[in-house]
């Protein structure tokens, strides 16, 4: 890795990844906040960030350990809110699969939507890029925003307790998950599928052990490949 | 809100974090080179999608802060937010014209 074009890829990298910077610090700073809220020490939320470092499936834990659910529930739950990081990975394993194992392992732990944005444009517009030279884009797009991240979770867990009630931040947790949808929402069978899990949510509210989420979940998954098969069909009659 | 007691706590921690790992390590460190069924691919496609309507869409309807009473300006702010972000696609702009929504309509309606 330490050639100089390695180096420049970190850069460029670095230089691409930079600008999500601004969504990690306000997501993290939530993060400490909601966690704070939630009675969780200082300790607790940045060893939280840091080793988990997925804040969707953050937030979906600690909603669900507010709701009293079973310790299984909630880790099956908020896993399963971050099945997408095994896509993710399933994904850059043609690119980055023939790394040392070391480099694998870190690259792992390095894998979050940023990384993954930024760098799976970059290998399949430079086909050329050698293993070490893709390696090193990779680390350097998630170099920036890392502690950004984790330092963003001390500040809100900092002023967490300070927060005043009337500030409505029960509703933070919402607000951001809808806006994460919105981009997500690029084909039709995404539509399909986000509709489901949503009314299948709603009727199962009151299945026991929050169970009502994973049923949502996977109906809605099941939508959205079935609406993919069909519309490929369709499309190849055309 | 319930204080959730440290020992559960720090096994949810640490399972997630060892959970979270092993989802980001399967491919990359076992799978290697090898192809991977589409079918699962294609399910694998779906899962943000589908999770986070499921777990916000109670919130939005029966919120706790309103002990489970539908409320006119959650409601509209959870509109705009995923109206302003299906249209911009940008999550900030969402954020905020939810939470201006959010903060406009509880001052209006208090």
């Amino acid at each position: 890795m330490a050639d100089a074009t390695s180096k420049s890829y970190f850069w460029k990298g670095f230089r691409d990844g930079t600008p999500f910077i601004f969504v990690a610090i306000p997501f993290g700073t939530l993060f400490g906040v909601f966690a704070t809220e939630a009675g969780l020490g200082i300790v607790q939320v940045v060893a939280f960030s840091a080793t988990v470092f997925a804040g969707a499936a953050q937030f979906t834990a600690l909603q669900l350990l507010q709701e009293n659910a079973p310790t299984a529930i909630v880790l099956a739950s908020a896993l399963a809110v971050n099945l997408r990081v095994a896509m993710y990975s399933a994904s850059l394993t043609p690119f980055l699969g023939a790394a040392p194992m070391w480099q694998r392992a870190c690259a792992a732990y390095l894998t979050v939507d940023q990384s993954y944005a930024c760098s799976i444009v970059q290998f399949e517009k430079e086909p050329k890029m050698t293993v070490p030279q893709r390696m090193a884009y990779f680390i350097g797009s998630v170099t920036p925003i890392t502690p950004c991240w984790i330092l963003a979770t001390y500040l809100g867990a900092v002023l967490g307790t300070r927060i005043p009630e009337s500030w409505a931040l029960d509703f933070a947790l919402p607000i951001t998950f809808l806006a994460m949808l919105g981009p997500m929402m690029r084909t039709l069978p995404h539509v399909i599928a986000a509709l489901v899990a949503l009314v299948v949510s709603l009727l199962a509210v009151s299945v026991p052990f929050n169970l009502g989420l994973l049923i949502a979940g996977t109906a809605g998954m099941i939508a959205g490949a079935q609406a993919e098969v069909i519309l490929v069909r369709r499309k190849a009659h055309a | 809100m319930t204080q959730i007691d440290p020992t559960t706590m720090w096994t949810v921690i640490i399972g997630l974090a060892i959970g979270s790992f092993a989802l980001r390590f399967v491919f990359i460190g076992f799978v290697g080179d090898r192809p991977m069924p589409p079918w699962l691919l294609r399910h694998l496609r779906y899962t943000a999608v589908a999770i986070l309507p499921a777990l916000i869409a109670p919130l939005v309807v029966w919120p706790s802060a309103t002990e489970g009473q539908p409320d006119a300006a959650r409601m509209a702010a959870a509109a705009v937010t995923l109206s302003v972000g299906v249209f911009t696609k940008n999550v900030l702009a969402a954020i905020f014209s939810g939470a201006a929504t959010l903060y406009g309509l509880l001052y209006l309606l208090a």
